[in-house]
Parts: structure tokens; sequence; C-alpha cells
């Protein structure tokens, strides 16, 4: 016997036959048991809130819920309301509902993001100098008990108040959840206490004003037994504000072919330093890329 | 057996003239070297200081050793005064400074000038470092007693610093993080110091490309700062990116300036486009204290002819500072940094007191520079 194709199809072909039948008459039954199913999703579902999907037809099937953070499978009763619980549908966005009791149905729908409960509130920068355009920005994002961003436009109220002077209010409309602010730093140093609102819920931030770079800075000082003593009169920016005590003033006295330095940090507005130096001496100060007045004197 | 006892006996022969050849030849070539004495950190004996070079290099020898006592009386003393504990605290360093964490890794001694009873040498020390290779050099007398040359010390030995209180009211800025529990997203933002790159500055020298310049903090508070510097060529591709590491002074107070220094080793600018600088700087917890001041700055030249900026620090704290570092801006006629220099200052310096120290600046450039700018580093064992 030989083990040609056309040999083991001879062979096989009857068997083949009986195979196509059997299958050919499952799916006619499978056909004709299924039923039109049909979901009804909810049109106004809201995060964490529960909700119902309408079926049609009877008899046991599966159902699947997908959404942006949800996965659940469980057995339903066709013609029967499936309810979802809240914890179902705490996300915000768009869900899919599938039925399948021999064919599928499916179904969209979207859950909306519920009542606005906490504001997230950056702003920027934390330290602010003073004088500068547009240097101080905000920006709230409304969001609800379960952190999804409300992108209903609603109005959030911008409040700024300094230590001196009037608090401004502004208030600003949210689009696509975010509504934000940019101003100008104020001329006084010190908390510049940013409040967003909106409705009852309040997100405050504090920006602090510090003075921008000195300004007319002025040194003084005389020969003592210890060498020269020098000082700076009280280091103000050009708006008057003290600059912050730890600011480095460089002291630099030179006489001859020699220079003495040191740098010494603002203490109460005033930065000292002792030098040494035994014939005439020029002394200038500078705070950074500021530059101070020279002093001059004469030799010991 | 016979015929292998002369064999034995001829090598045990030879053996013994070429050591007795070895010892008598190599005493000649050793002294004979005109003056020149070399050491590396290999062991040796001392014979008797019948020369001023062999003075010395028993000198030497007994420090490297750290054999104090044959050290010290080998010394002719100009003050009597100087203990054998303030003669090796002169060189073992103390108080935490550089030269305690330092070895003597070897020497060169050359004659300046000599006479039958007085000799001029110059001494090379090469020390070994935790921040590398330090080179001192130093100028010392001999003189003869007797048939015996020896090493002249005339070093004053450093002052004790008296008891003292000394009132510190300087600023500290401490670093509150926070808790992260339960705060709000965005409650807790501190936005990093604002640093400012002033100038910048490439070269090439013979060791390789330089970026160098100058940064400024023009925040109100401190700042830990590190400079990078990225090369890359007319096509766009990065050749190679460095940090300034040691070569600036990386806690920057409000409105500070400092040098900073890139190397690039073994690389040309010929081959690169442009320079990238970027600064990174964080918030950290500092003191204003201790304050440095950087006196007597002058320019001229060190006992080898180079070019030095040389000057003192005076500490006017009540802190030691275990190691101070200066680090140098020079600037040309147009206020351009022409040049970044370091260097470590081996002893500590001690409260209300004064070190010397001394900073290279290539020869080529001796004459370009108008004017410079000094800050130090300092390492406090009480603030690591």
């Amino acid at each position: 016997m030989s083990w040609s194709i056309s040999t083991v199809w001879k062979t096989l072909r009857p068997g083949f036959w009986v195979l196509s039948l059997a299958v050919s008459a499952l799916c006619l039954t499978v056909a004709l048991c299924a039923q039109d199913i049909t979901l009804q999703a909810p049109s106004d579902a809201v995060a964490g809130k529960a909700a119902k999907i309408a079926t049609t037809g009877s008899g046991s099937a599966k159902f699947y819920l997908l959404g942006p953070s949800t996965a659940v499978k469980r057995d339903v009763q066709l013609g029967q309301d499936i309810a979802l619980a809240p914890d179902e549908v705490q996300s915000a966005g768009r869900y899919v509902a599938i039925v399948c009791a021999g064919s599928c149905a499916n179904a969209d729908f979207f859950v909306a993001p519920g009542k606005p409960v906490s504001l997230v509130f950056l702003v920027h920068p934390s330290r602010a100098p003073v004088g500068k355009s547009g240097l101080i920005s905000g920006v709230a994002m409304p969001f609800d008990e379960y952190h999804d961003l409300v992108l209903t436009p609603a109005a959030v109220d911008f409040q700024l108040s300094a230590k001196s002077g009037t608090p401004v209010s502004h208030a600003v409309e949210t689009h696509d959840g975010a509504a934000w602010f940019r101003i100008s730093s104020g001329k006084s140093a010190g908390p510049l206490q940013i409040t967003a609102s909106m409705n009852d819920v309040v997100a405050r931030r504090v920006v602090q004003q510090v003075a921008s770079d000195p300004c007319n800075l002025r040194i003084k000082g005389e020969r003592t037994a210890q060498g020269i003593e020098v000082e700076t009169d009280p280091v103000r920016d050009c708006d008057g504000n003290p600059v912050p005590d730890g600011t480095i003033i460089t002291f630099t006295a030179k006489g001859g072919d020699e220079t003495s330095t040191v740098d010494a940090p603002v203490k109460k507005d005033v930065a000292r330093a002792r030098m040494s130096a035994k014939g005439p001496v020029v002394i200038s100060a500078a705070s950074g890329v500021v530059m101070g007045n020279e002093l001059r004197l004469g030799g010991q | 057996m016979k015929r292998g006892l002369p064999i034995v006996l001829i090598v045990v022969v030879v053996t013994a003239v070429l050591i007795v050849l070895g010892l008598t030849v190599a005493a000649p070539t050793s002294a004979g070297t005109v003056g020149l004495v070399r050491r590396s950190g290999l062991p040796g004996f001392s014979s008797n200081a019948d020369t001023p070079q062999q003075a010395m290099s028993n000198f030497l020898v007994d420090v490297q050793k750290r054999n104090w006592d044959r050290a010290f009386a080998s010394l002719e003393r100009t003050s009597q005064a100087l203990t054998e504990k303030q003669f090796e605290q002169e060189w073992t360093g103390a108080n935490g400074g550089l030269r305690s964490f330092s070895s003597l890794e070897a020497f060169d001694a050359r004659p300046l000038h000599a006479t039958d009873s007085d000799a001029q040498m110059r001494v090379r020390l090469d020390w070994a470092t935790p921040v590398g290779p330090v080179e001192d050099v130093r100028d010392l007398h001999l003189t003869k007693r007797g048939d015996q040359w020896k090493v002249v010390w005339n070093e004053t030995p450093r002052p004790n610093v008296p008891a003292q209180v000394v009132p510190v009211n300087y600023l500290r800025w401490d670093l509150v993080t926070g808790s992260a529990s339960g705060a709000e997203w965005g409650s807790h933002n501190v936005d990093a110091p604002r640093v400012r790159i002033l100038s910048m500055n490439a070269v090439d020298t013979a060791e390789g490309a330089v970026v160098m310049g100058e940064v400024v903090n023009e925040d109100t508070i401190p700042a830990f700062v590190n400079v990078n510097a990225t090369l890359v060529d007319a096509a766009g591709n990065v050749i190679d990116d460095e940090t300034s590491f040691d070569k600036i002074l990386h806690v920057l107070l409000p409105k500070q300036v400092s040098p900073y220094r890139i190397d690039f080793p073994n690389f040309s600018l010929k081959k690169v486009k442009n320079v990238r600088i970027d600064t990174k700087a964080t918030l950290v917890p500092a003191s204003s204290d201790p304050v440095i001041g950087v006196m007597n700055q002058k320019l001229g030249q060190d006992a080898q002819g180079h070019a030095v900026l040389q000057g003192d620090l005076l500490n006017q704290s009540g802190q030691t500072v275990n190691i101070p570092h200066v680090i140098v801006s020079f600037y040309d006629n147009n206020g351009k940094v022409v040049w970044v220099s370091d260097g470590y200052v081996e002893h500590a310096l001690l409260p209300q007191s004064s070190e010397p120290f001394a900073v290279e600046l290539p020869k080529s450039l001796a004459g370009k520079v108008q004017n410079f700018h000094v800050v130090v580093n300092q390492y406090s064992m009480e603030n690591s």
C-alpha cells in the first residue's frame, strides 16, 4: 500500500462530509436560538453616582463594563435593568457596556465629573523679586471628590492680598478645566497671599515677594587699631525694600599693588567687614553685579 | 660532588665581589649627581652628613619615614623654643588640615649656592593628598657644624590660638521640607534658587580645552550650584561633557559670585562649534559663617619664577576651617575672565588667625591680567 495524497484523501473523504454536515447543523441551531439584545445606556451618568443600563431579551447573559479605570464582568438577567454601583463609575469618561448571550450587544456612554470639591492651585514662583512685570502666574483646576477634572465652565475667583495694599479680586472662567492668571509683582517685599475660590471650595498659596537687587550701595569706614572697619549704609533695593539678611556684599580694599577682599553677609540691613591695609587705600563694595561707591582712606 | 665544589666556590666569590663593587660604586654615583638629591617613596638608609646634599637627603628621608626624633636632632634650630612636637606638626599637620591627610611621596633637592660652611638648597616636596598631588617648594639653609652638615630650621612655630569667646551671630538657612502626607498638591512647592552665568570663556591650553567664567546666585536663598559644559561639533553631535567638579564655590549665598572652571583634558577647541553651559542649582541648608577675609593679595612670582597670586586668608570667625580652598578668577583689561585657578591651603585656618596662600597663573597670561577676584571654599569638619 502506498501513502500518496490521493490515497489518503480517498480514505478520509466520507468522514469529512459527515463532519461538515454536523458543524452546519450546530451553527443553524445557535442562530435560531440567538436573541436580539439591546442595551440602553444612561445619558446623564455622574461619577460616583449609581446608574442603570436597561436591557431587552430574556435569560441570563454575561455583562462586561469597561471604563477609564474600571473593568467589570458579571452575570445578569436580560430584560432587567443592570445596576451600576457608585464605585463602578467613579472615573469620569467614556464607558463601554457589553452584554453577551449567544450574540453580543454593546453601548457607549459618558460619565460626567461630579461637583467640584477641590481646587488644584499652582502658583509660580514661590519667591518673586519686587517690581517685575508679569512674573507671578497661577493656574486653578477644579476636581470632584473622585479626582475627576471638572470640564464644565465655572468661575474661579482669584484674590490677591499683600501685607500693604487693598486685596484685588479677579474672576476667571475655567476653559477645558483650567483657569489662570498672570500678574506683576508688587513694590513691597513681603508675603502675597493668593486665594482661588470656586463656590465654597478655596485653595490658598503664598508667594514671598523679596527685595530686588541692591540700589545705591554706599559704604563708610574708618581706621581702627585692628585695621579698617568698613560698613554699608542700610542696603535696600530701588523700591526701598531692605535686602534679606545673608545677602553677600564684597568689600575690596586696594592699596599700592595689594588687594584685600571680604565677602560679608548683610545682617539687620548692614554688612560689616574688617580689613587690613596700612597705606592709603581705595575701598569699594559690590553685591552680585551691583557696584557701590568708592571710599578713599589715607595711610596710617 | 668533587666537581661541583669549585663551581659553588666561584659563585660565592663572584657574588661577594659584586656586592663589594655595588656598595663602593653606588655611593659615589648618588653623591656625584652634582648636588641633585632625588628620592621616591622607597625605603633607604641614612649615612653621615658629610655633604649638604647628604644632610638634606638624610633629613628628608627621616621626615618621609616620620622618624621625628632623628630629624629633629639633626636640625640646627634658630629658636630654642621650638619643640619636637611643633616641628612634627609642621610636617604632619594638625586640626584636620589637608596636611593631616597627606604623605610625603617624593622629594627633590637642588643646591642654589654653597660655600665651605653654608649652603642653600631648594627642596621640592611632592605630597600625596586626598585632593590630588600637591607640590611644595621650600628653600632650606644648611650649615656645617664640625664635620657634619645640618639643616637650619628657622621657621617660626605656628602660634597657638588663645582661649577666647568669639560671638557668632551670623545667619543660617535651614530647609524644612514639610510632610508630604495629606498635603495638597502644589501647596509645598519651593522653587530652586535662581542662578545665572555671568560670563563664559573657552580657551585651548597645552593640557586641553578649558571652559571658565563666573556664576552668580541672584536669589535670596543659598544655592548649591554645579556648572556643566557640553562641547558640540559642527554637525551638532555632542563631543564631550564635563562638570566644574571642585573648581567652583558650590554653596553660593545670596548675590555671591563664584568663578568656575571646566577642564576637557586632551581636547582641542578646533573641533568644537558650540559650547553649551547649563547650571544646576538646588536649595540647601547653609550658614554665612565663617567669614574669611582674603588679605594682601598680590600678583608676583614664586621661588621658581612662576607667576602666582599670593595673599593671606584671615578667618574672622570662631570656627576652624579645616581645609581652605582658594579659587581665583583673573580678568584682562576688558573685564573678561581669562583664567580661573585654584589651590588648597595645607594647614587648617584657625579662628581669628591667618594662613598664606598662593595660586599659580600661566606665565603667558601674567602680562594680560589686570584684576582678579578671590573666593574661598571651606571644608569644616563641624559642618560635614
